[in-house]
């Protein structure tokens, strides 16, 4: 990273979201499973609830105000009444609150004497409630990470959310089966340091959960919201959702380089003398202005019969495109957060003419607005009630920028980068879930878990190392992958080399997964019948990587059948004779000058003709003993 | 016991020791940390081992008073100060509509300080928490109870009659009514009756899941009400609740046929052995039952809220020993609706006893426990044998409705033999004259 993190004072707060691995829902009895096959789907609305103080929490309105029309797909196989809102919830799953409360014993952390669940209002449709029930387990503890303490500021309990299948047309539709999951919620307090640190912290954080066996694996059962800020004037931003322990540190450093380029943004302004009043609501129609537009987006929009409005700017010009970093204008800044709220994006004077916008129609709109010399302007086009929305949302991002950073919840991109998502919810969305009692801690409970803490992950590294001949490298990837529990039930299952299932397990997957393979492909069955024919010596270990990869490609749905697609079931001795005897031929002059020597030379030849049909162990026991008998009938025979 | 906002025993002695109380926010010392929060409001019935504590990141937590070493007030609990939002001015054109509410909250508001909920009850704090309401119609709100709907008492039909005859007198176009679901069916039942005639629609309406929630069924229940208490063509008593699991319809039930038939569904009213009257979808109702009375002009009716009170509903179910009817002959009993299996009968045990209450000139009907399908007596023995003992087959009437049918027949009949031939009259579509292939069906 370019930018110095002490300079700039640059400080994250991690907050890391593990799935339990309970064998039901957190406040009903459904089973964790996953189904795509929804048996019921039904619509709701959902409508923010005002505070005491007729006030309405942000974030709830924002949500309010993306159109409230919402689908939810049910599986019988996964929910019930109860993530459907239509019966109460249970009382709080106990194997839930105990593996939570092993994580909090484990981090140090002190529980509380009584759970009180509480309602955070969601209403972004992810719930069907319209909050997320959650609660706080423990307070206080740290995380050693190396010869760091990180102090721990809540260990929570809470309900995952719907996931989102499809929108159509501002309708959302969700499915329930992660609804209700339960989910342990790690606060750390905000460090300071490098990205990588960070990154570190919650890899600690996360073999520490991992280390209790009570926890899930696999893609999308961890989740990481990155609480991000800089010194002199930036609000916190918090990223939620990076599912990939990678993109932590990427998204660490583009913050810091988009919330510093803000602040310089914010110095430029000032330089100017320019004002948050300067920002002035005041929206001016404009569509007339691009009857004969070549624009292709115009075009469409005014074929609707929507609007295209225009802000002016006075004294802006220059500052929408100013680029204090690459990839940092404020005039993506607005367009990012229009889009949020259903506009394709905005036009402003800085990037014009372009986009099919001609001169002639730029200097019409300067004319209708009465832009002078140094003024800028933004265009911004669609539905009228929608424009509204969005162009109050720009007005207030606007006067913002002159305080430097916004304090908002952003999402983060695949590549590491991040965008709006919405603004931060305020105080006014938590109150207790009254469906649900408060429930007492027992003194005798927390001594009784106290006993189950886990050891240190540390300690079941070398455990691994040991017991299993591992090298150190080896033992963290199978016990930082998904199939820890399966390669331990295969080493005892089987007779092959720990090693060689713990590297099939890690390295082997990876490489498949880094050629864009799609590792969910993959059931646990089909890796136990594959290392049950490597066992038996049906399927030779070199043949291992081409069967998953044909599995993997969904070109066969077992090992079984890839073994039979691919030609590569094991060749019997006989028949690796056979092409010993061959390749000897092809090479008699070889091993006549060299006798023994010749056998590395055979040796490739050979496995290069089996392809992975015999084990590399029996080729080369079966060479051994025909060179040895060759040499051996050299000797007796008489020479000529 | 003395108690403060759910704190009694140690709880209050603690609270009070410290001079502090809910609301204000203070600093708790226990044995291993110093926590600052607001001090909550303590769940009914909670223990008296613990305090509950709003931590700053808005989660409560309970704090067992064994741990506190000391606590201390930080500043003293602010009282909201209660600002309505802006009413949206209802154009007074449109229809009038008086809301009456008995209970249940309708809609409210959440203080997000204390946790507590308070329902909307004037017009203006109901429209700014709905806003919707003042397109539909020029309300009219009133609070006549506030009650959980288990302890409304025949007394309080009767009062709702009389309300909704005064609103007639205001020239309202319909009458909503709130009202807890619990009992709503019965309510729904006995103001058929009471409110016979009456020329424009009453609706009543509840919500299955509380107006505190974004999901909560209540506005769509109510805004549903409203528009067919201002639009429909039809006059009369109906139940106004969720079609089903969707948001988007809501089915409008004949007060004398509607029965709730789970415990949280949203859809959990149904019209039993019966279309629903209307459905109402997008702010239109469509009629789904042909004959419903039509909606009249003329305003001026008049309610008949007497009800006999001594009239009980007895479920008969095997071994249940005969003499609870000795018990309601002895409290001098005017009537008894018999809840009999299947077709409608009690075992022989029970017929001498029966033949006793006839005698005394208690007024003895026969429902069905199955709840679907019509009692007939004249299929088996026992049935014969209870008819010629002067059992009234109450046909397909819901126990419910022939109980609280009962009520009001006693308080208006002045001879039993007329109360007899009242109860066999279908005189608010109690009785059904077809019972449908496709049953129990809700929708249409």
């Amino acid at each position: 990273m370019n930018l110095d993190p002490a300079k700039i004072g640059l400080k994250v707060g991690l907050e890391v979201h593990q799935q339990l691995a309970t064998k039901s829902k957190l406040f009903c009895n459904c089973p964790i499973v996953e189904d795509e096959t929804p048996d019921h789907r039904f619509l709701r609305w959902l409508r923010p609830t005002a505070s005491e103080l007729g006030k309405m929490d942000p974030a709830a309105l924002f949500e309010f105000k993306q159109g409230n029309i919402i689908m939810y797909d049910a599986s019988e196989k996964n929910s019930c009444l109860v993530e459907a809102d239509e019966e109460p919830p249970h009382d709080i799953n106990v194997e839930a609150v105990n593996t939570a409360l092993i994580i909090a014993l484990a981090l140090g952390a002190g529980p509380v004497d009584e759970l009180h669940v509480m309602r955070k209002i969601v209403i972004d449709g992810s719930t069907t409630t319209g909050f997320q029930r959650t609660m706080v387990v423990a307070l206080g503890g740290q995380l050693l990470v190396k010869d760091r303490v990180i102090p721990v500021q809540t260990v929570c309990l809470e309900e995952d959310a719907a996931r989102i299948r499809e929108r159509v047309d501002g309708t959302r539709v969700f499915s329930l089966g992660r609804l209700g999951v339960p989910l342990i919620e790690v606060a750390l307090a905000p460090v300071t340091g490098k990205p990588e640190e960070v990154e570190e912290i919650a890899l600690a954080l996360g073999r520490l959960m991992r280390s209790t066996g009570r926890v899930a694996r696999g893609l999308g059962t961890v989740r990481q919201d990155v609480n991000v800020s800089v010194a002199g004037g930036g609000g916190v931003v918090e990223v939620k959702g990076v599912q990939k322990l990678e993109l932590v540190s990427k998204v660490i450093e583009y913050e810091a380089l988009r919330q510093t380029g803000l602040l310089r943004i914010r110095d430029e302004l000032v330089s100017r003398s320019l004002k948050p009043s300067d920002v002035v609501a005041q929206p001016v129609d404009v569509s007339d202005t691009f009857g004969a537009t070549k624009s292709n987006l115009l075009q469409k929009v005014l074929k609707n019969e929507d609007r295209v409005w225009a802000m002016l700017l006075r004294g802006f010009r220059g500052t929408l495109a100013f680029e204090p970093s690459p990839g940092i204008r404020l005039g993506r800044e607005l367009a990012e957060m229009v889009r949020a709220y259903g506009m394709g994006g905005i036009f402003h004077s800085d990037e014009l003419p372009a986009y099919g916008i001609g001169e002639e129609e730029v200097v019409k709109v300067k004319q209708v607005l009465k832009s002078e010399e140094g003024d800028a302007f933004i265009l911004l086009a669609g539905h009228s009630l929608s424009l509204q929305h969005a162009f109050t949302a720009l007005f207030e991002r606007l006067r913002e920028a002159f305080k430097g950073v916004p304090a908002e919840t952003r999402a983060p991109t695949e590549d590491g980068k991040t965008r709006f998502s919405r603004p931060r919810p305020g105080e006014a969305r938590m109150y207790p879930e009254t469906d649900v009692p408060p429930t007492p801690i027992p003194k005798h409970l927390i001594k009784d878990l106290s006993n189950r803490i886990p050891s240190p992950w540390e300690e079941q590294i070398e455990n691994l190392m040991s017991t299993y001949s591992l090298n150190r490298k080896l033992a963290l990837q199978i016990y930082d992958s998904d199939y820890l529990d399966l390669f331990e039930s295969l080493v005892k299952s089987t007779r092959i080399q720990p090693s060689f299932i713990a590297a099939t397990l890690t390295e082997t997957l990876v490489s498949l997964a880094r050629q864009g393979l799609n590792l969910s492909r993959l059931k646990e069955n089909s890796i136990l019948d594959l290392f049950g024919q490597v066992d038996t010596g049906v399927v030779s270990k070199e043949a291992v990587p081409q069967i998953l990869e044909l599995i993997l490609k969904g070109q066969a749905n077992g090992a079984q059948e890839a073994v039979k697609k691919l030609g590569l079931s094991a060749m019997s001795d006989e028949e690796v004779a056979e092409i010993i005897r061959k390749v000897i031929d092809e090479n008699k002059a070889a091993v006549e000058s060299k006798g023994e020597d010749a056998f590395s030379l055979l040796m490739g030849r050979v496995m290069a003709t089996v392809r992975g049909r015999a084990d590399g162990q029996r080729v080369s026991d079966l060479l051994r003993k025909r060179l040895e008998e060759l040499s051996a009938e050299r000797k007796s025979s008489p020479a000529k | 016991m003395p108690q403060i906002e759910g704190y009694r025993g140690r709880g209050l002695v603690l609270l009070e020791r410290y001079s502090v109380g809910p609301g204000d926010v203070v600093s708790v010392r226990t044995l291993d940390a110093t926590l600052e929060g607001t001090l909550m409001i303590r769940y009914g019935l909670a223990d008296d081992q613990h305090i509950v504590l709003k931590l700053r990141n808005g989660y409560n937590i309970g704090i067992n008073i064994d741990r506190i070493k000391q606590m201390s007030l930080v500043t003293k609990r602010t009282k909201p100060n209660l600002t309505t939002p802006a009413v949206p001015v209802s154009s007074s054109h449109l229809p009038k509509v008086a809301i009456i509410s008995t209970g249940g909250t309708i809609a409210s508001r959440v203080d997000y300080r204390t946790g507590g909920v308070h329902p909307a009850l004037t017009v203006e704090e109901l429209c700014s928490v709905v806003p919707e309401l003042s397109t539909i119609a020029d309300m009219d709100a009133e609070v006549l109870f506030s009650m959980y709907s288990e302890n409304l008492t025949p007394e309080h039909w009767s009062a709702m009659a009389l309300k909704v005859a005064e609103k007639m007198g205001m020239m309202v176009r319909g009458v909503v009514l709130t009202h807890g679901t619990d009992t709503m069916g019965y309510t729904a039942a006995a103001l058929s009756f009471v409110l016979s005639g009456c020329p424009v629609p009453v609706i009543l309406v509840g919500s299955q899941r509380s107006s505190d929630r974004p999901s909560s069924d209540a506005t769509t229940n109510l805004l549903a009400a409203t528009v067919t208490a201002a639009r429909a063509d039809f006059s009369g008593v109906y139940v106004a609740m969720h079609n089903g699991l969707n948001d988007d319809a809501i089915s409008i039930h004949l007060g004398t046929r509607v029965r709730k038939n789970h415990t949280s569904r949203r859809d959990a009213f149904e019209s039993v052995d019966s279309p629903c009257a209307a459905i109402v979808k997008e702010g239109k109702v469509t009629q789904m039952i042909e004959s419903l009375p039509r909606r009249r002009e003329e305003l001026t009716f008049i309610p008949k809220p007497a009800l006999e009170p001594r009239v009980a509903l007895v479920k008969f179910h095997p071994g249940l020993d005969a003499s609870v009817l000795e018990h309601y002959r002895s409290r001098g009993f005017k009537g008894i609706v018999l809840e009999g299996t299947g077709l409608g009968h009690v075992s022989v045990g029970w017929h001498e006893p029966i033949r006793k209450l006839v005698d005394e000139g208690v007024l003895v009907g026969m429902s069905s426990q199955c709840i679907w399908g019509k009692v007939r007596m004249t299929v088996y023995d026992s049935g014969r044998d209870l008819l010629s003992l002067g059992v009234i087959p109450l046909d397909d009437m819901l126990p419910e409705t022939a109980m609280v049918k009962m009520m009001w027949v006693l308080g208006n009949a002045r001879r039993l033999e007329e109360a007899k031939k009242l109860m066999c009259e279908n005189l608010a579509g109690e009785y059904a004259p077809r019972r449908r292939i496709q049953a129990r069906s809700n929708t249409t």
